[in-house]
């Protein structure tokens, strides 16, 4: 990444792509769909990235990196890394088809998921990757507290169920985890999705200064669990030895204000409910 | 050169296949199945040497070749129908960056309700998407224009995507004898592809970023206008040049047949043409003086080629094969503006053969009738007319 970049102060997306970029190194193509980081790398002739880049269609970060694999392929450009960088809207909704066909296909491919949890680009709207609870302009609440009710989308757990040999969660306040999943993936030939919570100070209405603690709490509190899925097999890479209630997530952000002490009590069953599946997919795929 | 029997599909693969794409990305829709099929077959049995991407849908099959392109290779797809209309999006995409993709359309009716016949709706819906349009009337011209489409807008001051249309079924699933180029020849007609850009790690560029109304996005657009207009030579140029090398020469944008002294021509799209070439000469026989002008390429427009045929007529009757829900079909409403100013002979829309309808010669020779009729007496009854509606016993 090259300096002037035109984020959001405290935008974490931008810590993900510095780590991803960094993992990866320059002999690497990116396409991004419209997104945050379509806007990010700067206005024309001017860009932040030192890699070459390729901007598409919101729905077909899958299909773009697939061709520019082949592409690749033909050439005998074999060792170049390709990958898609799309925010969670372009993944868990609109990008979700094309994306389940690029890893079906089996390319040699990276997709990385930098999930802000709503359509940030467009001003923090509801996506499937919203978090049960939160605030969005689509989820206004109102006289109804019409806020999003829905658990979140597992996009993860949906690349797991292609068979894709290898799958990550991460999160930018542990770049010693992020790094090194980005640098295991490196080593393995096929289809490689990570998703990585990334804090949007602007739309989840916390102060720019506390991206990476509440991307530490994230991981704490069991809201946002990091692990990594190798042929199927789940190793969790942080596990908290006594996480913290998911009020000290919440509270430090303004999405969240609205939740009475029964609607978080409720958050925190979902949470542990997916926090004790994770510990069982953990145990169950290392069983003999 | 080898003469084969093929379908106007099994005609486009191998127009696919002698101009070697390397990534061929592409889904399944009746009636254009049987291109890709053919191209499976080819791959998988080393006749063709391509990567071959079974894409989810025919949106990804745009995207996918998109970004194969402009990683510097030739790539290929195929589509009809509902799978078009599904990559309007693209279409535009691939046009603005330039990149000079090629891909059979063969032309099906949109629903509802389902039809999988011909009708030129879906193109023709396309038309303000940057492509190239060349609609054909035989299995030859299918394979010849693949290879003359990516000649043409391979270079560099073209740089545009181009389809190729057939007429579902009566050219996509009908077989005719079909001289097949020799490799090495088409090879040398082509030459090597030569991206103008590319993603390359070794020079980093970004392609299509966000452009404030002070940057260059409108000098872009104007590029893309000039670029299509410099097309319209281009494309003759090439076809003198194809026409040297294999043997066939192919008129241009527009085919004209026996035009010359006519009293009323007939403009059509397609493979209407080689039906109403047949009428004409039997009317031509019987002292009628009737033409036809089959306009091959529909983007860029003829207009020079038009303006000339209108000042050989006494009258213009306009076949279209689709509807523009509003006023006119296209063909018509193109022709029309382009002979606002320059010519007063009457023109009349004909509408005919929607969803597969069969235009038979008794019906195109009808037509004519009326064509000669209007010339006749100087001034079009109606503008529009729909031609072979249930109930109309003016043309059964």
């Amino acid at each position: 990444m090259l300096p002037g970049h035109t984020a959001c102060l405290g935008c974490g997306a931008t810590i993900a792509m510095r780590y991803v970029l960094k993992a990866l190194g320059k002999n690497t193509i990116l396409s991004i769909p419209a997104c945050c980081w379509a806007v990010i790398p700067g206005v024309y002739p001017h860009r932040t990235l030192d890699v070459p880049l390729l901007y598409t269609a919101f729905e077909v970060t899958g299909a773009a990196i697939s061709g520019i694999r082949e592409a690749l392929n033909a050439l005998g450009k074999e060792d170049v890394n390709v990958v898609g960088f799309a925010g969670d809207g372009g993944t868990a909704d609109i990008g979700l088809q094309a994306l389940s066909g690029a890893v079906e296909r089996g390319h040699n491919i990276f997709y990385i998921m930098y999930d802000n949890e709503a359509y940030m680009n467009t001003g923090i709207q509801r996506s499937g990757s919203t978090p049960m609870g939160a605030w969005t302009t689509t989820t206004p609440g109102g006289k109804k507290r019409m806020y999003k009710w829905e658990p979140k989308k597992s996009v993860a757990e949906i690349m797991v169920a292609h068979n894709i040999p290898y799958v990550a969660t991460a999160t930018i306040a542990y770049p010693e985890d992020l790094i090194a999943k980005i640098k295991k993936a490196k080593e393995i030939k096929g289809p490689k999705f990570i998703q990585i919570l990334s804090p949007c100070p602007t739309g989840w209405r916390h102060s720019p200064d506390k991206t990476v603690e509440i991307s530490r709490l994230a991981v704490q509190t069991n809201m946002f669990p990091l692990y990594e899925v190798v042929n199927g097999t789940y190793r969790i890479t942080v596990k908290p030895k006594n996480p913290k209630p998911i009020k000290e997530y919440l509270r430090l952000q303004g999405r969240f204000r609205h939740l009475t002490d029964e609607e978080i009590e409720m958050i925190q069953r979902e949470v542990d409910k997916r926090w004790k599946e994770l510990l069982k997919k953990e145990r169950c795929s290392n069983e003999d | 050169m080898v003469k084969m029997i093929l379908t106007g599909n099994e005609s486009a693969a191998w127009g696919a296949r002698l101009s070697r794409p390397k990534v061929i990305a592409a889904y399944p829709i009746t009636p254009q199945t049987s291109i890709i099929e053919t191209i499976a077959e080819f791959i998988a049995n080393g006749e063709m040497d391509a990567r071959y991407i079974r894409v989810e849908s025919e949106h990804s099959a745009m995207a996918a070749c998109i970004a194969a392109q402009n990683t510097g290779v030739r790539t290929f797809t195929a589509t009809s129908a509902h799978g078009l209309t599904l990559m309007h999006e693209l279409l535009i995409w691939a046009s603005g960056a330039r990149l000079p993709i090629v891909m059979s359309v063969v032309n099906r009716a949109m629903a509802p309700p389902w039809s999988v016949w011909t009708d030129q709706l879906d193109s023709m819906a396309q038309r303000d998407t940057g492509w190239m349009q060349i609609y054909t009337e035989n299995n030859q011209e299918v394979l010849d224009s693949i290879i003359i489409s990516y000649k043409v807008g391979e270079k560099h001051h073209i740089l545009l995507p181009t389809m190729v249309m057939e007429d579902a079924f009566i050219l996509s699933h009908t077989s005719e004898p079909v001289d097949v180029p020799e490799q090495k020849m088409v090879d040398d007609f082509l030459g090597e592809y030569e991206p103008a850009f590319k993603l390359d790690p070794d020079d980093p560029a970004g392609f299509g970023s966000l452009i404030m109304p002070e940057g260059p996005y409108m000098e872009f657009r104007y590029k893309m206008a000039l670029a299509m207009d410099a097309a319209r030579e281009e494309i003759r140029k090439v076809s003198q040049e194809f026409g040297e090398v294999f043997g066939r020469y192919y008129p241009g944008l527009v085919e004209e047949y026996r035009t010359e002294d006519a009293d009323a021509i007939m403009l059509v799209l397609g493979t209407i043409g080689s039906t109403a070439k047949d009428v004409v000469d039997r009317m031509r026989e019987k002292g009628k003086k009737v033409g036809l002008a089959r306009v091959r390429y529909f983007r860029p427009f003829p207009f020079e080629e038009i303006r000339e045929i209108a000042k050989k007529a006494d009258m213009l009757g306009v076949v279209d094969r689709s509807y523009t829900f509003g006023y006119g079909a296209n063909l018509y409403a193109e022709t029309k503006s382009v002979l606002y100013g320059h010519s007063d002979v009457p023109v009349k829309n004909y509408v005919m053969g929607l969803g597969g309808r069969d235009i038979t010669p008794e019906i195109v020779e009808k037509v004519f009738d009326d064509m000669l009729k209007i010339a006749r007496e100087g001034q079009v009854d109606r503008e529009i007319e729909w031609v072979g509606l249930h109930g109309d016993e003016r043309w059964s």
